[in-house]
């Protein structure tokens, strides 16, 4: 059997909130193999986004290990945490965030800009996962000119754009009406069966149940994985 | 893609942008005028100096040229004293004095020059020709102007007035040669020269062969303060001024214009950085999540920074860029008033447009941009990943 792409050990996350020091992960332990497809989900304020934060390597743990893909992420520098998140691993948040200033071509090749991809390269490989996640047509507009679905979808394409091993999404259904995240949960599904590992952090019963595992937490620990 | 994103984020507020390079235009027109202040004036009389190649100016030991009625006498020996030195090439006597011309019942005065007009170095033929015969004077417009007179015409005039027994020392009609332009000669100034054999034969006995300067041009190649030293070693009763010491005498009455012009500059320079330090962070601090995404999906903070701050050069720049066209609009309008004060040589300049002044400014407006640009970058490139878009969630 190969190594789980996600390999968490009693990891503990705390933080100061005023005076108080919140104990937002208490002992976390999770592994998450390769092709997976996950959600997490536990009610508000439980840790789950701050268990994707780690996993993401935009966080770091106060105890712990995380790794990903074999490699220890939990103490990487700022430079090699940048770096490592760039080509291995694809974010996708609950409010798009696409920059307004860009079409959703040039929003989906930020990433490979700074990877350093070709020009060229980067507005085929650009176009073909628009293509990917059904905007075709709409490469050259801006986000307030797309629908919310259609944002979240640049936002996923964009997650794609360096071929990570991992796709990240927080509450990616959460600013979409029902019909509109049936289209987010399909996409998700669709890319999983290519071959996509995915952690979803999420509410949205219709999404963690189109999950192929769910993980629940509360109280900043695992009950059920 | 960093160029094209700070340059899309600048677009997107163009009322909040066009008025940061207005507001940066003010504050470098207002700089480039002080740079031009500070150093225009002295630029502009060095150029006055060296304008007809003398280098050295021999005034009435104590003083400085034409400062006082004192002269200099026996301008045959110190002229023949001065051409032992083989590194002086040419040597122009000038005596001062005033005329007097009777135009109907009134009485026109002016200053004259007696001059050699083969060497003079004192003023500048616009029309007719110089005044090589016993009786010929060039006068310049103002004087024309006021005796109503024209190139070609005979004037009486008189020389020497004194005013107890209210006659003159000579008195001749002279023809106009010419009209001209006096080089020092200040704003609604009536100036006039003529031989100056002419003018020590029009003067008393006890002015002749004297002279108020001698402007002496030395050989090419040759060091002007050594030929300053040896003059001040020969001629015992002579100052011997060189450019260097006019302009350092110049720098130290001018001090006052220096030291205002470059607290203004100053002042002109942190206005504008403050003007794109605050821009640049309040346009960072609505960014903070965009900007917190841009790190999540694998953004260097180096590049955050570089976008950031080229969104703070590129205001500076095109703020610059207006305020130099700005900055030469109001230095000239500036300059004119300013040359209308009595007594300036018309040709001083207070405002002297020099590429260098013009790169100064540019450069210190850029190297604003880049530092008001850069602490905001930082602390926004700098900020917890996880912990800015928790915050924003929440917001």
């Amino acid at each position: 059997m190969s190594s789980p792409i996600v390999s968490i050990r009693d990891v503990r996350r705390d933080y100061a909130l005023g005076a108080e020091r919140v104990h937002a992960l208490q002992g976390v332990t999770l592994d998450v193999e390769r092709g997976d497809y996950v959600a997490i989900v536990g009610p508000s304020g439980c840790g789950k986004s701050t268990l994707l934060n780690l996993i993401g390597v935009i966080d770091h743990p106060t105890s712990g290990t995380v790794e990903i893909g074999g490699k220890r992420v939990d103490a990487m520098s700022d430079r090699e945490a940048t770096s490592f998140r760039l080509r291995n691993i694809g974010f996708v948040f609950q409010r798009f965030y696409l920059m307004p200033i860009l079409s959703a071509l040039e929003n989906v090749a930020l990433p490979m800009a700074e990877a350093k991809v070709g020009r060229q390269e980067r507005q085929e490989r650009s176009a073909k996962l628009l293509a990917y996640v059904g905007l075709g047509n709409r490469e050259r507009h801006r986000p307030s000119e797309l629908s919310g679905g259609e944002q979240q979808r640049v936002a996923i394409a964009r997650a794609l754009a360096n071929g990570p091993s991992l796709l990240l999404a927080d509450e990616p259904t959460g600013e979409l009406d029902a019909r509109t995240g049936a289209e987010i949960i399909s996409l998700f599904q669709r890319l999983n069966a290519d071959g996509t590992t995915i952690v979803v952090v999420t509410h949205d019963e219709d999404l963690a149940s189109a999950a192929r595992r769910k993980v629940h937490m509360r109280d900043g620990k695992v009950v059920d994985a | 893609m960093r160029a094209a994103l700070a340059q899309a984020s600048l677009i997107r507020h163009r009322s909040r942008t066009l008025l940061a390079v207005l507001g940066v235009a003010v504050a470098a027109a207002m700089l480039l005028d002080m740079v031009m202040l500070a150093t225009g004036m002295r630029e502009s009389f060095r150029e006055l100096l060296l304008s007809r190649g003398f280098e050295l100016r021999l005034a009435p030991r104590g003083t400085l040229p034409f400062d006082t009625d004192a002269t200099m006498p026996g301008v045959g020996a110190i002229t023949a004293i001065l051409r032992t030195n083989p590194d002086i090439r040419e040597i122009s006597p000038v005596m001062g004095g005033s005329i007097h011309v009777r135009v109907g019942n009134r009485d026109v005065s002016g200053s004259v020059l007696g001059i050699d007009p083969a060497v003079q170095g004192d003023y500048q033929l616009l029309s007719g020709r110089d005044p090589t015969t016993a009786d010929a004077i060039v006068v310049n417009d103002y004087l024309l102007g006021r005796l109503g007179a024209r190139a070609g015409d005979t004037i009486s005039v008189a020389t020497g007035y004194d005013p107890q027994t209210r006659t003159y020392s000579g008195q001749r009609r002279l023809v106009i040669t010419g009209r001209v332009k006096f080089i020092y000669g200040a704003t609604e100034q009536s100036s006039s020269a003529m031989r100056r054999e002419t003018l020590e034969s029009m003067s008393d006995v006890s002015k002749r062969d004297r002279a108020s300067l001698f402007m002496v041009k030395v050989r090419k190649g040759a060091d002007a303060e050594r030929v300053r030293d040896w003059i001040d070693a020969q001629l015992p009763n002579v100052t011997a001024i060189s450019i260097a010491t006019a302009i350092a005498q110049v720098d130290a009455r001018l001090s006052y214009f220096r030291q205002l012009s470059l607290i203004l500059g100053a002042v002109s320079l942190f206005v504008g950085f403050l003007l794109v330090t605050t821009l640049v962070t309040v346009s960072v601090n609505e960014r903070a999540g965009e900007i917190a995404v841009m790190r999540a999906i694998g953004v260097s903070k180096a590049h955050v920074i570089q976008q950031i701050v080229i969104e703070g050069v590129a205001i500076s720049l095109a703020g610059a860029v207006l305020g130099l066209g700005l900055g030469l609009v109001t230095a000239r309008y500036l300059n004119a008033i300013l040359s209308a004060f009595p007594g300036l040589p018309m040709a001083i300049d207070f405002f002297l447009f020099q590429p260098r002044a013009a790169w100064s400014a540019l450069g210190l407006l850029i190297a604003s941009g880049i530092g008001a640009g850069v602490y905001p970058a930082w602390r926004a490139a700098s900020l917890p990943i996880a912990e800015s878009l928790r915050r924003e969630a929440i917001a």
